[in-house]
Formats: structure tokens, C-alpha cells, sequence
């Protein structure tokens, strides 16, 4: 079983706000990870850690055995990590086929436009945009933005692919495709990392979750160990303690 | 009797749907709590019944009578009021001044006194700092003040959005328990709970809102024994 990532007591401080504490966890090739947790939890902060957008205080992070805790992002895109946004960023004023040509051209495989227009066909081929293909994306609806952002990730043909809330806003038969496609992904032997506040996908499609509460890493394991996780349970549904004083109160 | 009535309510921000069909039935005089995860659609909810948000489709029965396409103020004047999550308090006003806001509405404006004394005995630390700017009070006092202000309103229906946020353990009992006071004193409350565990314990019936539909409802202390709820929550 080869790592592709291993994040090794990562701690992020924002002023005196301690975003991430100590989280630490091994991602093996090939996988898919559910990153879960309540609202500021610190989802999202570590996916801008992990890809490069923030550098720890403390701790470091290997991809592929190497360490790119100082990486930038552009270096990590080329070194084969590529991520969606939570909130769709699309080039509205490209075209649909070359906002995923940027993704080609910057990834891992640097390439050059004309193959980088084949490889966005294909990709748009894949996520079922073909037909958009020459459409401003900012023309596009929310649940094609979000297709045309995995798109441009896929362009890069990374290693690992880091979907940021990639089901939030669809409606039920988009959530459907959506996953399809990612477990579509996940066989390509492409590693995922999900940070997906739908639970009943994300306990589905995951093979292993990691649970973050007030930045720190409260649980990790498959699905159904985290369903029956004490802490887990308390930090979605709240203090039974607490709750059971209440009731004796009344 | 339902004082109020919502049916099948869909609404979103921009081209971006978060509830495909919410329900709920507020009974008078009871404690009645929406529970949800993040995401679920709460909050998007309650400003749709507040009018804060359009309603996409679906109605909002007030008496019996259709208010979903009312705006914000006039839905103040028939008694419908919202303690916001996040408080929106008037921070560089002081307690008092914020108080006196909340009665603004043309029911709330003859009651003033009455209602002050209210607030005043039920939160004796906001007498005590009366002439303080709201800003510089603690987030339990200032949590104190948002309910207040609402009661200052003379709610017929009092809508709270996540009253247990981020406060200290003892301050959300406390909290809690005066809801539980202001129903016994008659008010209809709608609370808006993330904290499921402690939101049923001191509510007379629940309804649990998942990925912006309503789904499982019922008497608040049987809920909380209820292993679907909590998959509700977890999926699994």
C-alpha cells in the first residue's frame, strides 16, 4: 500500500485563532477520504495547507514521499494535486473548453495548447459538458459550474483530487451523477479527498473518514466506525449530558 | 391549534436551491425546534418565513391567513418576530436603547413598560447594565439581549436562530430554561437548533430538516430516543 499523502501533525494558527491542531493522517493511493465536520471546523483550511495556498506552523505534509510543506500551489498542481473550489471558480469570460485547457496547460503534464484542447474535449466528454463546449462558462448553471470545475481539475491529470463541497446546491438526480462521477474518478485510480456536508453521500462513497471539530482531528476511521464515534455523535448532535440535565430540570 | 402553518416551502439564494420542500406546523402556546446540520436549510427557513427571502413556492399560513408573499415589516406588525443568528445587535447602542428598538412595532409600542419589566426579571444582568453599549457585553449577555429584544417586539410567534452558538455550557441551560419560562408564560416559540440533543430536550415537538427537506417530526422526547434522527444527521 504506497502513501500518496501523509500529513503529519499539521497545526495552522490564524492570528490567535488556532485553525488546525496537530491533524495527522496517511492517505494510501487509490483511496477516497471524507473530510466531515461542523461548520468552521477547519474543512477547508486544510485543504488550502494541503494544496498550498497556506504554510503550517508546525508539522509538514509528504506527497508522494517528498515534502512540499513550503510548496506554492502552482508547484503542487504540476507535482499532480488538483482541487475544486467550494464556491465555483470559473474564468466566466473563457470559454467552457478553455477554462479546461488551463487546467491541461498548468497541471501535471504542462502541456501545450493543442493537446491541452484535446484533453479538455475528452474531460468535457467526461463530465457530460460536450455540448457547452464553446459556451461562455459563465453562462453556465450552478450544477454545470460545478462539473466544469471538476473538469478543469481532472485536466491536470493529478494524483490526487481535492473536491471541495462538489454536491452542495444540486438537486437530487445532479447528486446522483455527481457521485457516479466520482466514483467514476476514484477507479481511474485518481486518490480523492472530500469535504462534503451531505452525510449520507459522503458516508457512502468514502472509504475512510476524518472527522475535524474546532480544528482538531476528533475521529478517523471507515464510515461506520465514525457513525458510532462518542465524540463524532456529540459533535453533530450536541452533549447528551447536557441535554439529559435539561430534562431533569423540567 | 397552529398559529401558524408552513407548506411545502422551496427557496434559495440566486440560482442556488437549498430547500426543496419544507414543512412544519407551529402549534400555539408550545416550544416548538427545527433541528438540521449545517447545510440543511434552517436559516434559509426562517427568512423565508420572515420575508426576509422570497419563497420560491410553496405558503405560509399566519391565523390561517396567507402571508408568504409579505414583506419583512408587515409580518413585525402581526407579531412575527426573529432573534437572527449572530444576534445583529445595535453594538454601539446601549442595552436599554436596544430594547427600546424592539418595541418599535405599532403592537410592541403601548407595551413598552410592561414588556421591559419582563425582559428585566427574567435577565436581571441586563438591568444591571442598562446604560452599557451592547458591543461590550460578554456573548452570553449579548445572547440575553437578542432574546429580549425579541420579547420587547410582543411576538406572537418568536423565531430563534441557534441560540446555543458558541456560548459556555452553562449560559446555553440557562438560555434554554428561559425559553422553556416564556412558554409556560403563553409565547409561541419556533427555535432554530443545531444543538438537536439539547433543542428537544426543552421542546414539546421537533422537526428535523435534511438537505433542505423535512423529514422526520414528532413529540420532542420521543425524537431524542429516535436512532433515525441521529442518521439523519450522520448518514449512517
Amino acid at each position: 500500500m504506497t502513501l500518496l499523502l501523509q500529513v503529519q501533525g499539521v497545526t495552522k494558527r490564524f492570528g490567535g485563532l488556532q485553525a488546525l491542531t496537530q491533524v495527522t493522517f496517511d492517505l494510501p493511493a487509490g483511496q477516497i477520504l471524507g473530510l466531515i465536520g461542523p461548520n468552521g471546523a477547519g474543512k477547508t483550511t486544510l485543504f488550502n495547507t494541503i494544496n498550498g495556498v497556506y504554510h503550517p506552523e508546525e508539522g509538514r505534509i509528504l506527497f508522494q514521499g517528498k515534502d512540499i510543506t513550503q510548496n506554492k500551489p502552482y508547484q503542487l498542481a504540476q507535482a499532480g494535486m488538483a482541487r475544486t473550489h467550494q464556491i465555483v471558480q470559473p474564468l466566466n469570460e473563457l470559454t467552457v473548453r478553455e477554462n479546461v485547457m488551463v487546467g491541461a496547460c498548468f497541471g501535471r503534464e504542462k502541456q501545450n495548447l493543442l493537446k491541452a484542447a484535446s484533453i479538455a474535449d475528452e474531460v468535457l466528454n467526461f463530465v457530460g459538458l460536450s455540448a457547452k463546449i464553446d459556451q461562455l462558462a459563465g453562462s453556465l448553471n450552478v450544477a454545470q459550474k460545478k462539473r466544469l470545475e471538476m473538469a478543469r481539475a481532472l485536466a491536470a491529470h493529478p494524483h490526487l483530487l481535492l473536491l471541495d463541497e462538489v454536491l452542495a446546491g444540486l438537486n437530487l438526480s445532479e447528486i446522483d451523477g455527481m457521485i457516479q462521477m466520482v466514483l467514476d474518478i476514484r477507479s481511474q485510480g485518481i486518490t480523492i479527498i472530500m469535504i462534503e456536508h451531505l452525510m449520507k453521500a459522503v458516508m457512502n462513497v468514502s472509504d475512510r473518514i476524518l472527522v475535524l471539530d474546532y480544528g482538531m482531528q476528533i475521529a478517523e476511521g471507515t464510515p461506520q466506525e465514525i457513525a458510532n464515534h462518542p465524540q463524532v455523535i456529540e459533535a453533530y448532535l450536541g452533549d447528551p449530558k447536557l441535554a439529559a440535565k435539561l430534562m431533569e430540570d423540567d | 391549534m397552529a398559529i401558524m402553518e408552513i407548506n411545502d416551502i422551496t427557496s434559495g439564494y440566486g440560482e442556488v436551491q437549498i430547500l426543496w420542500g419544507a414543512s412544519m406546523k407551529l402549534d400555539e402556546g408550545k416550544l416548538t425546534c427545527l433541528v438540521g446540520g449545517n447545510g440543511a436549510g434552517k436559516t434559509t427557513l426562517l427568512r423565508s418565513v420572515m420575508g426576509l427571502l422570497k419563497p420560491w413556492s410553496g405558503s405560509i399560513l399566519f391565523q390561517g391567513k396567507d402571508i408568504s408573499r409579505m414583506p419583512a415589516y408587515g409580518k413585525t406588525d402581526l407579531g412575527l418576530v426573529l432573534v437572527p443568528e449572530g444576534r445583529q445587535l445595535f453594538t454601539d447602542m446601549s442595552v436599554y436603547e436596544n430594547l427600546e428598538m424592539g418595541s418599535s412595532n405599532k403592537r410592541a409600542r403601548p407595551k413598552l413598560k410592561e414588556n421591559l419589566e419582563k425582559v428585566y426579571t427574567m435577565f436581571p444582568r441586563l438591568l444591571e447594565r442598562s446604560a452599557q453599549k451592547a458591543g461590550t457585553l460578554s456573548g452570553g449577555e449579548q445572547q440575553m439581549l437578542a432574546v429580549a429584544r425579541g420579547i420587547m417586539a410582543e411576538p406572537m410567534v418568536l423565531m430563534i436562530d441557534e441560540l446555543s452558538l458558541g456560548l459556555a455550557p452553562f449560559l446555553v441551560i440557562q438560555l434554554f430554561e428561559s425559553l422553556r419560562t416564556l412558554r409556560d408564560m403563553g409565547m409561541t416559540i419556533m427555535l432554530v437548533e443545531q444543538n438537536v440533543q439539547m433543542a428537544l430536550a426543552i421542546s414539546d415537538y421537533g422537526y428535523v430538516l435534511a438537505e433542505g427537506r423535512s423529514g422526520i417530526e414528532g413529540p420532542a422526547r420521543q425524537l431524542i430516543k429516535d436512532a433515525n434522527v441521529r442518521e439523519a444527521y450522520l448518514g449512517l
